[in-house]
């Protein structure tokens, strides 16, 4: 068979072929590598190897008719490769080699549990925030390291390092592929969806860096959430959150000016809001609510940013029920930043001298100290009621904690115009 | 990005596919649209209703007024009946998605990028383009 030389091109081609199919099958084919070894570890090493061989072998060999096929009996060779040069040879594993090859591929196929047993583990709380988030996009997302390198605008390596350690750290911790026992369950769900709302949240207003949102990572953090969903379709909270991330994500149209700078609610143009994408968000809220156990934490705030959704304009929103929101989200969710959005929607409901009271109470408690969310929102409260000078200090106390270059931008302006 | 699946058959393959019973079309579909939604990247789709029920009709515009005909169009054609639109991250997974699309010989896929408002950024002032950001938001609110 005479080698054809593979050009610049085709390689390319084939690379991009690969990272399509592994966005689509890679979390298939590691929750089934995984169910056979045990071990996400292995698996995600597995797979990897599986990838290198296709990049390696396609632009020549051709692109085989089932790719993810291909792939995932590569790997399943690699893994009975590996545990025969295992010197430590432990029974347990040449057990499972000799399954492995004994199997007619039946067990190969992923099963939606695998699925969940994947998500559970990428989101296991031994994991470091950080990992939790790296790893689950590259094994539930399917993205690259580059591409994850990209969303999170740190270098390769560091995404690498942090897949590596997380993969060391559920070994050591010997963290089993299993979903949680009925009684941890609500805990471990509640830490699935809050690693996804993570990653949602550092797209939709970054917290670094000098750019105000990062879509492309938001849209990664929706799309894993549709796929919890359909995973836990009994689960409000999955729902709940879905559809606050669709509403969220319909206003990224409307949230920066060309040049990229922040436009507040009130400023925001709303015939740029994504229509068919609130769509998305009321009907997932529906789903929530069909399943009849009433609204979580995540539903609840979809339910208050549906509010903004269907208001006209920031003066003909309903504050009255939006007061009522946060209310109980407060008793079921308690946290400062909560009573702060619930300040604010008191100013708007009734009046900026009863929101300042409240948001008094959290300064005087040391709430949200060191950030620029409690002195922004008193800013504002004061100049409303006219104490200009007071409003100004606020203002300039807030651009001071403001981490994001385009926040601190704005606070300033803001404290300039008063 | 986000991409149409536009669904094309020619009037044999549709004919054909009448020996198959309907129930195992609905399946495979389904089982399809299945896949779209578990993997969070279905927007949209819709089917189109049969020619045979008599509600299908075509505007002509070569000439003035343009010539409304009822049914099928007048020579064979591959007909339109039905479209998906899906978010991606590139064109390779549309490729890839598309490529699953549970269809047989005669029948076609022509995939298109959708436009976004960021396509008709040299054309923000335009008062149509304004106004058709109202139509979206009106024809969609409840």
């Amino acid at each position: 068979m005479s080698e054809e030389p593979v050009s610049d091109e085709a390689q390319a081609a084939v690379r991009r072929r690969i990272d399509a199919l592994w966005r689509i099958e890679g979390a298939h084919i590691v929750a089934a590598l995984a169910r056979a070894t045990r071990d996400i570890g292995f698996a995600e090493d597995l797979a990897q190897e599986a990838l290198a061989e296709a990049l390696a072998q396609w632009p020549a060999a051709g692109t085989p008719d089932n790719p993810a096929a291909w792939l995932t009996a590569v790997a399943k060779r690699k893994a009975i490769d590996a545990w025969r040069r295992s010197e430590r040879l432990e029974e347990r594993y040449r057990a499972i080699a000799r399954d492995l090859e004994d199997d007619d591929g039946v067990a190969w196929v992923p099963l939606e549990d695998d699925m969940l047993r994947l998500v559970f583990t990428a989101c296991h709380p031994v994991l470091a925030r950080e990992a939790q988030m790296a790893l689950t996009l590259r094994v539930v997302g399917g993205l690259t390291t580059e591409e994850i390198a990209r969303l999170f605008l740190v270098p390769v390596a560091t995404v690498q390092q942090r897949i590596v350690r997380a993969k060391k750290t559920l070994a050591a911790a010997r963290v089993p592929f299993e979903v949680p026992e009925p009684n941890e369950w609500p805990v471990r769900l509640g830490a699935v969806l809050g690693v996804v709302y993570l990653m949602f949240t550092e797209g939709y207003a970054a917290t670094t860096g000098d750019a105000w949102i990062r879509p492309d990572l938001a849209r990664e953090a929706l799309r894993i959430g549709r796929i919890l969903a359909g995973l836990v379709p009994r689960e409000p909270e999955a729902h709940g959150l879905v559809s606050l991330m669709e509403f969220q994500a319909s206003r990224f149209p409307a949230r920066t000016t060309p040049d990229g700078s922040p436009v507040l609610l009130a400023d925001q143009d709303r015939t740029r809001w994504d229509w068919a994408q609130i769509g998305r968000g009321r009907a997932a809220l529906h789903r929530c609510d069909a399943l009849g156990r009433g609204r979580g934490n995540y539903a609840l705030q979809a339910a208050i940013a549906e509010c903004h959704s269907t208001a006209p304009s920031i003066e003909n929103t309903d504050w009255q029920r939006i007061v009522l929101l946060y209310e109980a989200l407060g008793r079921i969710a308690p946290s400062p930043v909560v009573e702060l959005n619930r300040a604010v929607a008191v100013s708007m409901a009734t009046g900026p001298a009863a929101a300042l009271v409240i948001v008094d109470g959290l300064a005087s408690g040391g709430a949200l100290r060191g950030t620029h969310l409690l002195p922004s929102v008193r800013g504002e409260l004061l100049a409303r009621l006219g104490r200009t000078e007071e409003a100004r200090s606020e203002f300039t106390a807030a651009a001071g904690l403001a981490r994001n270059q385009r926040t601190r931008a704005l606070l300033e302006e803001r404290a300039a115009a008063i | 990005m986000k991409y149409m699946f536009i669904m094309r058959a020619t009037d044999e393959a549709i004919e054909e596919s009448k020996q198959v019973p309907f129930e195992e079309i609905l399946n495979q579909m389904g089982a399809y649209n299945e896949q779209l939604i578990k993997a969070g990247v279905m927007l949209a789709g819709e089917g189109l209703t049969d020619l045979s029920e008599g509600s299908a009709f075509v505007v002509d515009f070569a000439e003035e007024p343009p010539v409304v005909t009822d049914g099928p169009y007048g020579e064979t054609h591959e007909l339109f009946n039905g479209f998906w639109i899906v978010q991606v991250a590139s064109k390779e997974e549309a490729k890839e998605w598309a490529s699953r699309c549970p269809l047989g010989p005669g029948s076609k896929l022509e995939v298109r990028r959708i436009a976004e408002a960021d396509d008709f950024a040299d054309f923000a002032d335009n008062e149509y383009i304004k106004k058709e950001a109202v139509w979206r938001q009106e024809l969609n609110q409840p």
